[in-house]
């Protein structure tokens, strides 16, 4: 599939929503369509509740759409069973959240690595390519330090290096800065501008609008529905 | 970065394979030492128990076979049965019962025992009278066939037993047991001493010198069957001994009476060993059954420490559970880590209570001066018992593990 300027999309949301069954039916996501191309630095905001975790599940492939078509890097999901989803998600995705999630008995080269423990990157390539994303967030130094050593800026950039280790084709990162102060949320903030100058996909969800005002395209959610500011 | 070329199946070299999944369920036990000791401890018990239980059960019957086979569960007795109410012997045992019987299969040798009351006092090794010589214990006489002595495997001290010639020819030759040897003070046989039993001699050809059934012929004169027929009134054998191969106490029963007298075979005393497998097992069937079933609960309660111990990580850990899924594990790989985690408590737990059994039965037999007999079979299948029990004893956390929702994990933080 080719996006309308000819390229193809990372990211393809085609009348997309999500139900969630109960004693009132729940509209979570409403007919939302969206294309992020190649390189693209997406924002999304919405107060809570409004259904961007939701949105952000799905695209995550951790939910279903209840009807509506999902592409990720050219493929429909829709008829992926788990394991397939599973693969693609360790192939094309990389997750930022709000709380690290570090392995605390891990050193930082290690949890860097377990970010493409299923990934389908050469095991021989491995140890390499840590070593690069670590100079990338410029976490070399602390490469043998454990999580706990860390300042939680350090923290969210090693967690950045372990999406980013196995080349995903987005970033998806969930309230990056929520745990953070105003200025090591700069600092993670930066990181995400020079990794998109230098061409990664980046899609931010966060409740913050200074945040969101980072991204080249910004996007609010309103009760289900997405639209492009 | 940029997305790297799209692989539908990834190789080998890529893959999350198994040998990935042992590192990260290593790790995972690693980084919970207390756990992985407490519960690994709960499976040793249990194993331990049970190798101590099986390992001490195979010394243990080793130790009676040696002690018992040879003579209780091959030696056996036929005898005339009395009449409950009148107390008369009815049927007496035929003559050449010991033939009859030798041909069954089952029989090593046959021979007649029996006990002829002579007036003891006439029994002496020299026609001698000496008034002032104290009463002595005189010895017993006893009439046998020449294969009585292989079937009571007695050993010759002195000279010869009786031979088919002996018998068949009612020879006045006598055979002595060691001890009335002793009384009558006939120390050797090469130079053809005798014994009178009453006025008749008799020719010493041999000494007993030790039996392992039918005691009672080392304090005997012994004579031959034929020979106490015709010179001492013996009117029919006592009793038939018999010596079995092991286990065919209920075969030869089944048809020595029938090869004794056609007509009427069901009118013996015949007292002949049980099954041999019964024997055995009867001395450790009681200790065994209650010692593996004391390791087989050790070994629940083990299985279901590590159940719970890893329940209670499977909570616990949800964010890494969520972080894994995120990184693109399957529900699958997330169970089978958990249970290879528990495989491997169980595997740890298996050989270090295979290790402690073995030594306990090293222990128990050296306490007791027994030879330690351990089937390395058992340590090996120990191990696997262990693997086993952790496997099983995963499988409930694994599927909690596997069904935890990894959005709603990711989003509870570290």
């Amino acid at each position: 599939m080719t996006g309308v300027d000819g390229i193809e999309p990372v990211i393809a949301l085609e009348g997309v929503s999500r139900t969630f069954a109960g004693a009132v039916k729940v509209f979570a996501l409403r007919d939302v369509s969206m294309r992020v191309a190649p390189g693209d630095y997406v924002s999304i905001t919405g107060p809570s509740g409004s259904g961007k975790s939701t949105l952000l599940n799905v695209l995550g492939l951790l939910d279903r759409p209840t009807i509506g078509i999902y592409r990720l890097a050219g493929v429909d999901t829709g008829p992926l069973g788990d394991t397939a989803r599973a693969r693609l998600r360790a192939a094309e995705l990389g997750f930022v959240f709000q709380g690290f999630h570090l392995m605390a008995k891990r050193t930082v080269f290690e949890n860097v690595l377990l970010g493409m423990a299923y990934a389908p990157v050469p095991k021989a390539e491995r140890q390499e390519r840590v070593a690069a994303v670590l100079e990338q967030v410029s976490m070399t130094h602390r490469a043998a330090f454990f999580p706990a050593t860390l300042s939680g800026g350090e923290r969210q950039r090693v967690a950045v290096a372990r999406a980013l280790a196995k080349g995903p084709a987005v970033l998806l990162a969930d309230e990056p800065t929520g745990n953070l102060d105003a200025q090591t949320s700069g600092e993670v903030l930066d990181l995400f501008g020079e990794l998109n100058a230098a061409g990664q996909t980046v899609l931010v969800v966060t409740h913050d609008p200074l945040i969101a005002g980072r991204a080249a395209r910004r996007m609010a959610m309103t009760d289900g529905r997405l639209e492009e500011r | 970065m940029t997305a790297g070329p799209k692989r539908a199946r990834p190789s080998r070299r890529e893959r999350f394979t198994g040998g990935d999944l042992l590192g990260e369920a290593v790790r995972g036990l690693a980084g919970r030492p207390g756990r992985l000791v407490l519960t690994a401890l709960a499976v040793m018990l249990g194993i331990g128990s049970l190798v101590v239980t099986i390992g001490f059960a195979q010394t243990g019957s080793r130790q009676v076979e040696a002690t018992f086979d040879s003579v209780a569960a091959t030696q056996g007795m036929i005898s005339e049965r009395a009449d409950p109410l009148t107390g008369d012997k009815p049927l007496p045992l035929p003559w050449d019962a010991a033939e009859r019987v030798a041909r069954l299969n089952g029989v090593v040798a046959a021979g007649t025992l029996s006990e002829i009351e002579v007036d003891t006092k006439r029994i002496s090794a020299a026609p001698v009278f000496d008034p002032e010589a104290p009463p002595v214990a005189a010895p017993a006489v006893m009439a046998v066939t020449p294969d009585t002595l292989a079937t009571v495997e007695g050993v010759m001290a002195e000279g010869v037993f009786f031979s088919g010639f002996h018998e068949a020819t009612a020879q006045r030759v006598a055979v002595l047991g060691r001890d009335a040897a002793a009384t009558l003070g006939v120390v050797r046989v090469s130079d053809q001493p005798s014994v009178f039993i009453g006025d008749v001699s008799y020719t010493v050809i041999g000494i007993i010198g030790s039996v392992k059934a039918g005691h009672g012929l080392l304090g005997a004169v012994v004579v031959p069957q034929s020979t106490a027929r015709r010179l001492l009134g013996l009117a029919a054998p006592d009793e038939l001994r018999l010596r079995l191969e092991v286990g065919a106490g209920p075969m030869v029963a089944a048809q020595a009476g029938p090869a004794l007298n056609p007509n009427s075979p069901n009118d013996y005393d015949i007292a002949l060993p049980g099954p041999a497998s019964d024997f055995r097992k009867s001395l450790t069937r009681d200790v065994n059954s209650l010692f593996v079933v004391l390791g087989l609960v050790a070994l629940a309660i083990g299985a279901l420490s590590i159940a719970v111990v890893t329940s209670l990580s499977v909570m616990e850990r949800r964010g890494e559970i969520g972080l894994r899924r995120a990184l693109g594990a399957t529900q699958r790989s997330v169970a089978a880590q958990f249970v290879a985690e528990t495989s491997i408590v169980g595997l740890l737990g298996g050989l270090i209570g295979a290790a402690a059994g073995v030594l306990g039965v090293v222990g128990i037999s050296a306490a007791r001066e027994w030879t330690p007999v351990v089937d390395l079979r058992l340590v090996a299948a120990a191990a696997l018992v262990g693997v086993v029990t952790g496997a099983v004893a995963g499988l409930a956390p694994a599927v909690r593990a596997a069904r935890v929702e990894p959005a709603t994990a990711l989003q509870e933080g570290t």
